[in-house]
């Protein structure tokens, strides 16, 4: 049980209505072993003023939750969408919660929310039956005033005075979609005016009396070790405290600039391992180093012993001869082999992981930027060998998160500084040390085997994962036989540095692979890419998604390479099906990849914000740009090159593309995944519109002009 | 060398007593509480700490404070008059030209900088002023359109 329970949040809540939902583990949450307990999972209260809380474990870090969660509330309470007032991330006030990640927030939490409105709207009728002395039949409930027509009473009147604590299961009696006037209405951003204006209060913009900043020493790699250290000159700085315990080196300065220059002060000499590996031979290390494979997943005929094919195939040989091979699927046909590779992947948030701490009364508070508020509670208190209900985080707006705010270091370093100063602490990650600390997305080697029968539709389908791991590499196309081997590294220190969740972890390379591939054999099979695809599946989702982006496009048929430059990718991720349809142009001088056009067709079941799907499947599409076009971490060993945006290079302005999105109805489905699905198919969608225009496939990511013209030339 | 730098922040008269090399950014967001203004990247990469100073869009993680010296800065909190949001914020509002909003103020001062001296600028004028300013949650199709209305 939580050290906030229910009796206790209703004592802390104060008066008026409350209602809390205790539900179960939904059947995903159990399948995905999130470990979400048995718990009370949604708060809301209404106030004597009419005032609605809503108290959510989920981060604010730019998806817009704060607004959709907010819309649910209002949609199911009868209530204007501005009465609502959202508590997020906060362990002292909000229930727990795992964290906010895979595009969960508005599909897992949505539900419960949804259910605590529902049931304190049947509490408020029920108390203004009572009060207005007429039937409840009769009443409804516009703006949170309850009337039937001659007489009414607002939900602040019911309110006053009453302490209702009432508790639901999941399943409270919800209004059907046809009933919605909230939801699936374009809401502009409930944290807009705060944003526009510089008062939205991040981590780094707490003020605290007394806060020092701080600095810590870091080491040049990962793995490095110290050799000496000289914090004598520092510590003559005044105003400057240094503090030296076991592997913590930090100095605390009254301003983070003086804090910088006490730091460059310190004196210190590393010893460096070496390096097994960097940026260019991490495909090889990875292959070397993977392990026999795991066969994940069969359907048909296929030899039945995995490392065989792992052992004989050499995966870096890039596309095959087309050999055919003994027990390789269904060898009637000529097979086609592809090795696909991408790199490591910065996260690179806007906000760098900022925290502030402070030790009052035996209690330790933080504010934290992090994507999992209560997971920090737990390292805050393990690391200070506190009890966690002496630890409070909050979670103020996060600048930006993609995954790689799950862990939150910064929250537990400035929180052993507060301790040991006795002040309170900031710890602001520079760029250098976001970059350094980041927890990269995995690098990948993808080998696809697979073969066309006659009919022209996909007969088998081989395929070999190393680094990405398992998300979205089912094959999604209706294909008789199919193999997944996901091969595991012999050291569970295969990577350098820290590794994590990437905005969709993994999907993005395995759609790279999968949808590249597609397009592979369409060409070889001269059909047009979009046909063929169609042609291999039943699915009416999938091909609806693929028929509208391309619609759209306005797509002229035609078997690669057209020379228009256009081309289809299409996945399935977080229960959401997403096609991008794309036009390149490829200057064949420099290499470069003029990105003109996408279009985006999500089907994604009942959308509770337009408005708010949209930002996400453009974001989505512009920030997939970075990985498709320049982003590959540099590094050699544990010393990671890649320290600022210079090197590191993001997506400009003029590299976004005219982005177009559009929204398949779909109300007899719950609603589904919106952060992350359309950055899936980015990949393989721009290397099949440069296919298209040029005739040169891509097989690595980023394709940076170097790797463009290398390609053209080898053609 | 600590003095006593003088300068017009937002409109008013504002003194500081500090080392004057020290970068605009940390003046403004620690001795002068203006939190608006973001640190980004610390090396005027990806303009999250744009502010302007005589109109003129500057990094303030690049500006020592002596350079503003007798100028006039303005940063986020000084676009909002009585209460009424600019229409350039407004704008960000209407057209969803933000997510997680760590990247919006120097966005915003960028654009109306920018605005100052080209008011009638075209998209693709915004688009190539724009360029030297990171977003990393990708609203950029929407910022721009957002400046663009502005700008009409």
């Amino acid at each position: 049980m939580n050290a906030l329970d229910r009796r206790t949040f209703v004592k802390l809540a104060g008066g008026g209505v409350i209602v809390l939902v205790a539900a179960k583990p939904s059947a995903l949450f159990a399948q995905q072993r999130r470990g979400y307990p048995e718990d009370l999972n949604a708060y809301l209260r209404i106030d004597e003023n009419g005032h609605v809380t809503l108290f959510s474990g989920k981060i604010e870090m730019g998806q817009g939750v704060h607004t959709s969660l907010a819309q649910m509330a209002a949609e199911e309470l009868g209530v204007p969408l501005e009465s609502i007032t959202m508590c997020m991330g906060d362990t002292d006030q909000c229930p727990w919660d795992a964290g906010t990640w895979g595009s969960q927030s508005t599909r897992m939490f949505g539900p419960a929310v949804r259910a605590a409105a529902a049931e304190a709207r049947t509490v408020m009728m029920k108390l203004a039956s009572e009060a207005l002395r007429v039937p409840r039949e009769t009443l409804v409930v516009r703006n949170g005033i309850v009337s039937d027509g001659k007489k009414s009473i607002t939900y602040g009147e019911l309110a006053k005075g009453r302490q209702i604590a009432r508790l639901v299961g999941e399943k409270a009696v919800l209004r059907s979609v046809k009933d919605f006037t909230v939801i699936g209405r374009p809401m502009k951003r409930v944290d807009g005016r705060e944003k526009v204006t510089g008062r939205a209060k991040y981590a780094g913009d707490i003020r605290l009396p007394g806060m020092l900043y701080a600095r810590l020493l870091r080491p040049p790699a990962h793995g490095a070790t110290r050799t000496s250290l000289d914090t004598e000159k520092a510590k003559a700085m005044n105003g400057v405290t240094v503090v030296e315990r076991d592997d913590l080196v930090a100095v605390l300065a009254p301003t983070p600039d003086g804090a910088a220059e006490a730091l460059s002060l310190i004196k210190a000499e590393w010893t460096k391992p070496a390096a097994a590996f960097d940026h260019e031979s991490v495909g090889d290390y990875f292959v070397k180093n993977g392990g026999a494979g795991e066969v994940k997943n069969v359907k048909g005929e296929w030899d039945p012993s995995p490392g065989a094919s792992g052992a004989t195939l050499s995966p870096l040989a890039g596309r095959g001869t087309g050999a055919k091979r003994q027990g390789e699927g269904l060898d009637s046909h000529e097979s086609i082999e592809t090795t696909f590779r991408t790199g490591y992947l910065a996260h690179a948030p806007m906000e760098p992981h900022t925290a502030a701490a402070e030790w009052k009364d035996g209690r330790m508070t933080v504010w934290a930027s992090t994507q999992s508020p209560f997971g920090t509670r737990t390292r805050v208190a393990q690391a200070l060998g506190l009890d966690e209900s002496k630890v409070r985080v909050l979670t103020p707006f996060v600048g930006g998160g993609f995954g790689g705010k799950s862990p939150a270091p910064q929250a537990v370093e400035a929180a052993r500084l507060a301790q040991i100063a006795g002040k309170p602490v900031m710890v602001a990650y520079t760029r250098g040390e976001e970059f350094f600390y980041d927890t990269f997305g995995p690098a990948s080697v993808i080998r696809v085997v697979s073969s066309v029968d006659d009919e022209r539709k996909i007969a088998s389908w081989d395929y070999h994962v190393y680094g990405a791991g398992e998300r979205s590499s089912e094959v999604l196309y209706d294909v008789p036989n199919v193999r997944l081997t996901s091969y595991v590294p012999r050291s569970s220190k295969l990577h350098p540095f820290a590794t994590g969740p990437w905005r969709a972890p993994g999907a993005g390379m395995n759609v790279f692979a999968r949808e590249s591939q597609i397009d592979i054999m369409a060409a070889k099979a001269g059909v047009d890419p979009l046909e063929f695809r169609l042609r291999n599946t039943t699915d009416t989702r999938l091909r609806r998604v693929l028929q509208t982006a391309a619609d759209a496009l306005g797509w002229k048929r035609g078997a690669g390479p057209s020379g228009q430059g256009r081309a289809i990718a299409a996945s399935v991720d977080a229960g959401t099906y997403c096609a991008l349809a794309a036009e390149v142009e490829v200057d064949r001088k420099t290499g470069a990849i003029q990105v003109k056009r996408v279009v985006a067709a999500q089907d994604m079941g009942i959308v509770i914000n337009p408005t708010g799907a949209k930002m996400q499947m453009e974001g989505c599409i512009a920030m997939g740009l970075g990985y498709v076009l320049s982003e590959e971490l540099q590094f050699h060993g544990g010393d990671i090159a890649d320290r600022n945006f210079d090197t590191y290079e993001l997506p400009r302005f003029s590299a976004v593309p005219r982005i177009e999105t559009l929204l398949i109805k779909n109300d007899e489905l719950s609603p589904q995944g919106g952060g992350e699905p359309a950055i899936v198919p980015m990949g393989a969608v721009i290397a099949n519109a440069v296919f298209d225009a040029t005739g040169v496939r891509m097989t690595r990511l980023p394709m940076t002009r170097e790797r463009v013209l290398a390609a053209m030339k080898a053609t | 060398m600590n003095r006593k730098i003088e300068f017009k922040l937002n409109g008013k008269p504002a003194a500081v007593d500090t080392d004057d090399q020290r970068a605009l950014l940390w003046v403004l967001r620690g001795d002068l509480e203006l939190t608006g203004t973001k640190y980004g990247c610390g090396e005027g990469i990806c303009g999250a700490c744009t502010v302007a100073v005589d109109g003129v869009a500057v990094r303030s993680c690049q500006t020592a404070l002596a350079n503003v010296e007798g100028k006039s800065v303005t940063t986020i909190e000084g676009l909002e008059r009585d209460g009424k949001l600019h229409p350039l914020q407004q704008a960000f509002i209407d057209h969803g030209a933000f997510q997680c909003g760590y990247c919006t103020s120097g966005m915003l001062m960028n654009a109306w900088a920018f605005l100052q001296k080209t008011p009638h600028a075209s998209r693709a004028a915004i688009v190539d002023e724009m360029d030297a300013n990171l977003c990393r949650c990708g609203a950029h199709q929407r910022i721009v359109s957002a400046i663009a209305e502005v700008a009409k």
